[in-house]
């Protein structure tokens, strides 16, 4: 399995990254090289092998909903790029 | 100071043979002389750690002392830690004053423990050279050619070269084994979900482990002793009873069967590497522990797995660095579209950008399948050959890397050539299993890791062989000659 420009493209669409004319070789290049490491695991016959999607068998514990945290927005605003009035500033999306 | 354990400084501390203060005052000098020549630290603020090492002089002026406190310990750039700058190794977190405390972080600082500084690390810790920094490269204190190994470069860097007595790391395909390797001490990854991931950036959440960086076996030890322990801030935390990791390890290794694995001796081990892990176990023979013969046979599935799984759990995690709550935001932009591709394009480095692609690629419509659920298959297997090992065996021994450290920039335009470095690794991380690495000897003049790994929550069990097996030899005692 290979990616070419126009998949790498719609990838880097999905991800939000932008992938200049002068790096699409060397992307697509070592995309490449990656993939066919990964498909070294299409060797394997896999067909009765249960998924596993965590290293230890846990289930995801609940807790009362209730306030735990205090408010630290004084000190968490001020990371933003841009705000005003306590908002995150973005350009403008709806008309 | 320079050279004493975490044990005898807490006593020197305590019989009040110098200060907090002092000691702090001391590390500090030393990262002031040879940073520059290292980059260790991105982070160094005396000040503030100053101001620790004197709140802690006054925990120990009035009897409140425990063993790590006012100690100096160097932590990993990836730990938030309240008000301190903390950057992930990252020009999208160059600017990011974190407004809490990881718990780890947290932990340290509740037994007044000093935060010597942040330390180096590759971005978002993708990476196994330290070279992904943005904050520019770590040089390994025994050869400034060569690099520390990574993700935990700057830790690793530090601690070898004794600017701080310990460190902390973390592990998510063999992020402190490597680099502790490479670097000549003992670093060790805990069992998935023993240290509490909360407020440490994540990068596959599925894999990611806190551990400590260390000289000696017992330093880290004492250090897990702190670090461990249920935190409902984390989900992934065990709820277990918390375990004492220092009073078993002078036990007797006598019967100890140790599983040394086939599959580690082939897939591309340096000769002379080898010729020092084989003495190793023929010393822990005349130990009293028996070897074993053992198989791993999907071991080399486990990087293929890794590249699949990581990746794609990189992508969802560092799908929040958008430019608008915090962080880097490019500086030319006409609508939020343009805003979020050009900020993710500037702000992150080319591996970042390389795995965020791979990551969405696998879980893109049609080919999830074929790609995460089949890693997702594989790791099952790997992880269930560790389960027939421990059958035959109470703990596995083999390399930790491949190779002693390599020379900069050798393998930075070759990915693939990178990713090989964590070949004997990764799997224990995949299948969630503690393990470690300890100094074992020298080629070339370049230190080489021994790596044991232990089954699920059996810590004390690795850190007694390798405390046994640091009483009969000083392999870990051994400075790098160029630092004064």
């Amino acid at each position: 399995m290979s990616i070419n420009k126009e998949e790498i493209s719609k990838i880097a669409h999905l991800a939000r990254i932008k992938v200049s004319q002068t790096e699409a070789d060397q992307v697509e290049k070592k995309l490449n090289g990656i993939l066919a490491l990964i498909e070294k695991m299409q060797e394997v016959d896999t067909e009765s092998i249960e998924p596993m999607s965590h290293a230890l068998n846990i289930t995801q514990p609940l807790r009362e909903d209730e306030v735990t945290e205090k408010d630290i927005r004084d000190k968490s605003l001020p990371l933003a790029p841009h705000t005003e009035s306590s908002l995150f500033i973005v350009p403008q999306v709806i008309e | 100071m320079l050279n004493l354990s975490l044990k005898e400084l807490s006593q020197a501390l305590g019989e009040k043979k110098f200060t907090s203060v002092e000691l702090t005052q001391f590390f500090l000098n030393r990262v002031k002389k040879h940073n520059p020549s290292l980059n260790a630290f991105i982070t160094v603020d005396e000040d503030r750690s100053l101001a620790m090492a004197e709140k802690s002089d006054q925990l120990i002026q009035r009897g409140k002392k425990s063993i790590l406190t006012g100690i100096p310990i160097a932590q990993k750039d990836i730990f938030c830690a309240d008000e301190w700058k903390t950057t992930c190794g990252s020009k999208m977190l160059e600017n990011f004053i974190s407004p809490y405390d990881a718990t780890v972080i947290k932990k340290f600082n509740d037994v007044g423990a000093v935060n010597l500084g942040k330390t180096n690390m590759d971005e978002f810790a993708m990476g196994s050279s330290n070279e992904t920094s943005y904050f520019g490269p770590v040089k390994n204190p025994w050869s400034l050619d060569c690099v520390p190994g990574g993700s935990s470069g700057g830790s690793a860097s530090a601690v070898a070269a004794r600017l701080t007595p310990a460190a902390t790391g973390t592990d998510t395909g063999g992020s402190i084994r490597q680099p502790a390797s490479l670097c000549g001490f003992t670093g060790l990854k805990p069992t998935y979900g023993l240290v509490s991931r909360y407020g440490m950036i994540a990068f596959a959440s599925s894999l990611d482990q806190a551990g400590p960086m260390a000289i000696s076996a017992e330093d880290c030890g004492l250090m897990l002793d702190v670090m461990t322990g249920h935190d409902s801030k984390d989900s992934t935390s065990i709820n277990r009873k918390k375990e004492n990791y220092t009073d078993s390890l002078d036990e007797d290794i006598k019967g100890l069967r140790i599983g040394v694995p086939k599959e580690f001796f082939e897939d591309g081990l340096n000769a002379d590497v080898q010729k020092v892990v084989e003495e190793a176990l023929k010393q822990y023979e005349k130990l009293g522990a028996k070897i074993v013969n053992i198989s791993l046979p999907n071991n080399h599935l486990s990087i293929p797995a890794y590249y699949v799984i990581a990746p794609a759990e990189a992508s969802s995690n560092l799908s929040r660095y958008d430019g608008v709550r915090y962080g880097y935001r490019t500086k030319e932009y006409d609508d939020l579209t343009e805003m979020y591709f050009k900020t993710r394009q500037e702000g992150f480095g080319d591996e970042v950008k390389r795995r965020i692609l791979i990551g969405t690629y696998v879980l893109s419509a049609g080919y999830f399948d074929a790609y995460y659920l089949k890693a997702q298959k594989i790791r099952r297997l790997i992880s269930d050959d560790f389960k027939v090992a421990y059958e035959k065996c109470d703990v596995i021994m083999g390399p930790s890397a491949p190779s002693i450290a390599f020379k900069s920039g050798e393998k930075q335009e070759d990915p693939l050539a990178m990713y090989m470095q964590d070949i004997f690794t990764i799997s224990t991380n995949l299948a969630g299993l503690p393990a470690m690495s300890i100094p074992a000897g020298f080629v070339d003049g370049l230190p080489v890791g021994l790596q044991l790994i232990g089954n699920h929550f059996e810590e004390a069990n690795i850190l007694n062989a390798a405390h046994i097996y640091q009483k009969n030899t000083d392999w870990h005692l051994q400075n790098p000659k160029g630092i004064g």
